[in-house]
């Protein structure tokens, strides 16, 4: 029991890797960033190509969503990063995954936006027509804002696959939370720095994962 | 009989095959209101909705105040929407918006009124269908008959010429379809141009200029509501008039 308690739950040591673990988990945070607000822009796109009556827009969008959702991320990942240099494409840690994991979820986020636009009713979209509103302006002032509250949940929730997606970083050795912790463990021959971070992720994602199932019970009522 | 302020012209338009409607020809003189009546599948709302291009006719043309909006380039047919407001049985108001917001949207986004001016006008217009009050409320706060009220005041805020109402009462509890006639009958009043699709004989009897029977696609018989409703000529309208008093 001490020693589980001295490996595991080692206070000392997890005071002593603290400051690696941040500066990891700010690595997280400004992947998580890029990841996120790429994907929202590429998915919406994406979703908006596939819901196009224009053929030649809506079959590219829909062969683009299905290959990504059904390439497996880390094999998106590692493509870019060890694959692209024999192109002479060779591209920072950082950009690789940021660039992977925005066409990984670029993807989910377009299902999810397809989803929500679909559930508004045409006569919205008629009734702003017929108000001399241009398709842009339909789409950003009528559409949009009932769509993204209508999948917000989904929304999050795949927001929070995203960050907890970013720990994969680690296989390019980007340094970002989980990789510090990983480091931090080697070399204090502990495995604290490893608990440390779990907690960490725990607390970034618990209130997300709380607010989408409040949201969920919400709109079952 | 002056220059229409709309003008329908050998419309036709098919779904795949189906012809939906056959060499319509209809004219609206500035400050009439004609009611369009006739059985389920005629093509009432076709036609209207023909009318703003949320239908893309077949063929024909459609002149408001004189100009073609079959036709016309997509930038030039959303100023000509700007004319033609529409009223649909579900009213459609934007959900996520105040009622105020409702009215403001269309006169800032494309009639392009500053903010001030757009909301003055909502407030004037929700004024005169009686719901200025109500101008901060959510929509779906309100009754279906005041919901439709507001769709009135919508379509209003952007000084249309000709006001297209899709069975504007259809959707109403009968105790709330008073106060949307009311309002129609003001709107009438007042000089607008109307083209109504609706059951509502008693009103049609009070306040329309005309009637118009449509059946399969096709104008069978118009005159004056006393007339269209005491002796129709036609068989057809006289079946419909027959099944919808019963
Ligand atoms: N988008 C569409 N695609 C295919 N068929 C359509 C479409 N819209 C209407 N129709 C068909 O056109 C015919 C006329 O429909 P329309 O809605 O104009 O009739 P209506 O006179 O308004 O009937 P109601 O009194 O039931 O509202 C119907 O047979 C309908 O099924
Ligand atoms: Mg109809």
């Amino acid at each position: 029991m001490q020693d589980f308690i001295r490996l595991f739950f080692n206070l000392e040591v997890m005071a002593q890797t603290l400051p690696l673990l941040m500066q990891g988990l700010w690595m997280t945070v400004k992947l998580c960033a890029a990841v996120i607000a790429l994907g929202l822009v590429g998915g919406l796109f994406l979703a908006l190509g596939a819901l196009s009556h224009r053929r030649w827009l809506r079959w590219p969008a829909f062969a683009v969503i299905d290959f990504l959702r059904a390439l497996p991320p880390l094999v998106l990942l590692i493509f870019i990063y060890s694959g692209l240099p024999f192109a002479g494409l060779a591209i920072s840690p950082f950009a690789a995954v940021a660039v992977a994991f925005f066409l990984n979820n670029s993807a989910y986020y377009a299902e999810i936006y397809r989803a929500g636009i679909q559930s508004v009713p045409a006569g919205q979209t008629e009734a702003a027509r017929a108000c001399g509103l241009t398709t842009g302006q339909t789409l950003a002032h009528v559409v949009l804002p009932q769509a993204v509250r209508n999948v917000l949940p989904d929304l999050l929730s795949n927001t929070v696959e995203v960050v907890k997606l970013t720990s994969l970083a680690s296989v390019v050795s980007l340094a970002e939370l989980l990789y510090s912790a990983n480091m931090a463990r080697s070399l204090t021959y502990n495995a604290s720095p490893l608990v440390l971070a779990a907690l960490v992720y725990l607390l970034l994602l618990w209130p997300l994962v709380r607010l989408v199932s409040r949201y969920q019970r919400r709109l079952a009522a | 009989m002056s220059r229409p302020m709309l003008e329908i012209v050998a419309l036709e338009k098919t779904f795949g095959e189906l012809k939906v409607l056959r060499d319509i020809n209809l004219r609206v003189a500035t400050g009439e209101m004609v009611f369009v009546i006739g059985p389920s599948g005629s093509g009432k709302s076709t036609m209207l909705r023909c009318c703003n291009r949320l239908e893309e006719p077949t063929s024909g043309a459609i002149l408001i105040d004189g100009k073609d909006i079959v036709g016309c380039s997509s930038s030039a047919l959303n100023r000509m929407r700007l004319e033609v407001g529409m009223v649909f049985q579900g009213f459609h108001l934007y959900p996520h918006m105040t009622v105020v917001a409702n009215v403001m949207l269309a006169q800032i986004k494309a009639l392009k009124r500053s903010k001030d001016e757009a909301r003055e006008r909502a407030l004037a217009m929700l004024d005169r269908v009686g719901l200025r009050h109500r101008a901060e409320t959510m929509p779906t706060q309100l009754s279906g008959g005041q919901q439709q009220r507001v769709a009135i005041a919508r379509a209003l805020a952007l000084d249309p010429k000709v006001m297209l109402f899709d069975e504007p009462t259809s959707a109403l509890d009968p105790e709330l379809v008073g106060s949307v006639l009311a309002v129609m009958k003001d709107l009438k009043d007042s000089g607008m141009t109307m083209l109504v699709v609706s059951h509502e004989m008693g009103f049609a009897r009070e306040a329309a200029d005309r009637v118009v029977f449509m059946d399969g696609g096709l104008v069978v018989e118009e005159g004056p509501p006393e007339e269209i409703f005491a002796n129709p000529k036609a068989e057809r309208t006289q079946a419909f008039l027959s099944r919808v008093r019963a």
